[in-house]
């Protein structure tokens, strides 16, 4: 019996300790062209894979078993087969991809052109651009609606969030927001769209329906002035009560409250938080840090920092997969 | 009889009705589904081309003008979805016209907004001009500190950087490397002399020191000669042949001999200032922040690239757009206002949002330090510390301002 303490014990341990078993993070390296993938359970770096050029935003497919990778200077999406761990196709995207997303239908992927001021839809099984939605300058940021009616698009030199009716293609409608927006994401149930702006550091949330603001976000780091906190990414938990938000050149990962809109606390991350993923247990945060080149483990029981991993060069995107 | 007169009766109410909705239309649809556009004047000068120095010297002529049409595209995309439109109003001076005419015709236009893409002379004859009182402004080509300092406007904004300000991004950065010995070498013409005081300034305020401070005295050599380079390669060692220092600092705004410098001088060391390594508010090197975007619509536009007066242009632009766009109104009284206010932030692709000193009017903004390929740096440098933001460690702070405007 003492034996059989003495084993479990230290097994039960170690599962808590670390992140879900069988969880995989995938890092985009901007500028390595290479997707880090990242063993969960033991955080520690188990392969990299060659992608295109200037690669950024990624998403998992509805079955979880390819990865996209935007290439950020080869105007096309990556096809990653995540078995094989390589690249088994490539869908085009217009001009300049950064950010997309994949569309509940698991069918279309909305992806945001830098250069073109265009919103492409890409049809995956044809690996065609099946329709464009003009926006504001520079789209960035690309978020949908979890009943896949709506997708946000955000404008970074218009200072725009542009509403998309997904099914029509149509402009619902354009919000004004903050200077430099970059990252966009509805809550859980599709009732709020929150807003993050670089310039002004702030995150604006918006009633999906009404499209009245709601409330906004200053984020204020002691010791840090002001031009040096940016929000960029976004990530809400699944429960709809937590967003987390990377705040770039302030080094720090926001963790917000979304029912009061009050920062409950700070996390000190790597350099230059880019954007940020929840483990699929949500006890876990993973930041993809772009200057100092490495992720940062946050523990959201303890709410510390574990672990600081080395990935490669200028991580940008993250996502969490099985 | 009674059924006709009933129906002609109907019909001729129907037809005024017709009649007075399509007045109604006449009178009601332009103004409302056309908004009124907000123009924004520009005024250039007719520059002749330099001589040239090298072959892949490129010489633009619509150099500031691209950038203000830029800054126009931008705000109209944006505008859109406001339902705002904005205009460009594009006159240019001829070699030696004074600026009185244009600046009475912008007045006559009901124009509030003037890009200024002039040197310091005509600008300050611009200013004096009749009309010039109700307009703002903004200096998008005259690096001078005097139009910043004792003959600064209430109604004139820079979008351009002063000298002072390229100067301390450099000496910040030289700072950083530890060059702190400087040969500082000086043009000959009146540009260069102030170029080279605000490097004298920088140093001082940065700890450097200028080991040697010498004018350049040789005539502006014709480098295209055939075998040119024969004469440059025993001319330029001699013209360097001082005590040792850790980098030559170059004031040649003309841009007549500092190319010359590079792999030329007596001891190895490297070229900053005008030339070499330069400290400049734009370049077409400038990838990072997002710049590739704004490189990309600007190439596709001009055919060339982006050069700092028409980055400051696009500034200039940018700002009265940023303002209608926060304000949503095409008030010019109300942007004017806006755009001095504290709350006024752009995005100008350097990093962190640029907004305009109360106390002279200038856009604090990084200062670039940037290679001939590549983007090697930017000002202000880590460790400069500032009581209100590390940008105002560039130029003149509000504690030495002589503007009393």
């Amino acid at each position: 019996m003492q034996v059989l303490i003495v084993i479990v014990v230290p097994l039960l341990l170690s599962a808590l300790a670390g992140p879900a078993a069988a969880e995989t993070i995938y890092v985009s390296n901007e500028q390595d062209n290479t997707v880090a993938v990242i063993d969960g359970a033991t955080m520690t770096l188990s392969a990299t894979i060659d992608v295109g050029r200037r690669p950024r935003g990624l998403a998992l497919s509805a079955d979880k078993k390819i990865l996209f990778v935007a290439e950020g200077d080869g105007n096309r999406i990556d096809v990653v087969d995540l078995a094989k761990r390589q690249i088994v196709g490539q869908l085009p995207t217009g001009a300049d991809p950064e950010f997309f997303v994949v569309h509940p239908d698991g069918k279309r992927l909305f992806v945001a052109n830098e250069n073109d001021n265009l919103v492409s839809v890409v049809d995956i099984a044809a690996a065609q651009v099946i329709g464009t939605v003009d926006v504001g300058v520079e789209p960035e940021g690309m978020a949908v609606s979890p009943d896949g009616r709506y997708v946000a698009c955000t404008s970074e030199t218009s200072s725009m969030v542009h509403l998309i009716d997904a099914g029509s293609l149509e402009l619902v409608d354009n919000l004004l927001v903050d200077t430099r927006p970059r990252a966009a994401a509805f809550s859980p149930d599709g009732k709020r769209l929150w807003v993050s702006s670089e310039i002004r550091g702030t995150v604006t949330v918006f009633d999906t329906l009404t499209r009245a603001q709601t409330g906004k976000v200053q984020f204020e780091v002691q010791g840090i002035r002001r031009e040096g906190v940016q929000a960029v990414g976004i990530e809400m938990s699944r429960n709809g009560g937590t967003a987390y938000v990377a705040l770039g050149p302030a080094n720090r990962v926001a963790e917000v409250d979304t029912g009061t809109l009050a920062v409950r606390r700070l996390y000190l991350v790597g350099q230059r938080p880019w954007h940020v993923a929840l483990s699929d247990d949500q006890k876990h945060l993973i930041s993809a840090n772009g200057n100092s080149g490495d992720i940062s483990f946050i523990d959201l029981e303890n709410d510390e920092v574990l672990k600081s991993l080395p990935v490669g060069r200028g991580p940008w995107g993250v996502v969490v997969g099985p | 009889m009674h059924d006709d007169g009933v129906s002609r009766r109907r019909r001729r109410r129907a037809e005024r009705l017709v009649t007075a909705l399509l007045a109604l239309l006449l009178f009601v649809v332009p103004g409302s589904a056309e908004p009124q556009p907000i123009a924004i004047g520009y005024l250039g000068q007719t520059r002749s081309p330099p001589m040239p120095l090298g072959p892949l010297d490129h010489f633009a002529a619509d150099d500031g003008v691209q950038g203000a049409r830029l800054g126009i595209a931008d705000d109209d995309s944006t505008g859109r979805f406001l339902g705002q439109r904005f205009r460009l109003v594009e006159r240019s001076l001829k070699p030696g016209e004074p600026p009185q005419d244009a600046i009475r015709q912008f007045a006559g236009e009901g124009i509030t907004f003037v890009v200024a893409d002039l040197d310091a002379g005509p600008l300050t004859q611009a200013l004096a001009a009749t009309g010039a009182e109700r307009m703002l402004l903004f200096n998008s080509r005259a690096s001078d500190d005097s139009l910043r300092q004792e003959a600064c406007r209430k109604n004139l904004l820079h979008t351009i950087p002063s000298r002072a300000m390229l100067a301390d991004g450099l000496a910040q950065y030289l700072a950083w490397k530890g060059w702190r010995h400087w040969f500082l070498l000086v043009g000959p013409h009146p540009e260069d002399q102030a170029m080279a005081a605000a490097f004298r300034r920088a140093a001082a305020r940065f700890g450097a020191e200028i080991s040697v401070d010498q004018a350049w005295i040789f005539r502006p050599a014709n480098g295209r000669a055939d075998t040119g380079h024969v004469t440059l390669q025993t001319e330029i060692p001699a013209a360097t042949q001082v005590a040792d220092y850790d980098v030559l600092v170059v004031a040649d705004e003309a841009d007549e001999f500092g190319a010359y410098l590079e792999g030329r001088t007596a001891l190895p060391r490297p070229v900053v200032g005008t030339q070499g390594l330069v400290a400049t508010g734009w370049s077409a090197v400038n990838q990072e922040w997002g710049a590739t975007q704004l490189q990309e619509r600007f190439r596709r536009q001009a055919g060339r690239w982006m050069m700092s007066s028409d980055y400051a242009a696009w500034l200039a632009v940018r700002s009265v757009g940023e303002a209608a766009t926060r304000l949503n109104s095409v008030d010019p009284a109300a942007i004017s206002v806006y755009i001095r206010g504290s709350e006024f932030l752009l995005a100008g692709f350097k990093g962190q949002g640029l907004s305009f000193r109360a106390w002279d009017g200038q856009m604090r903004q990084p200062i670039l330090i940037a290679g001939s390929r590549l983007l090697v740096s930017s000002s202000p440098q880590p460790g400069f510390l500032h009581q209100r933001t590390p940008l105002d460690t560039l130029g003149i702070d509000l504690e030495e301002s002589t503007c009393k405007s």
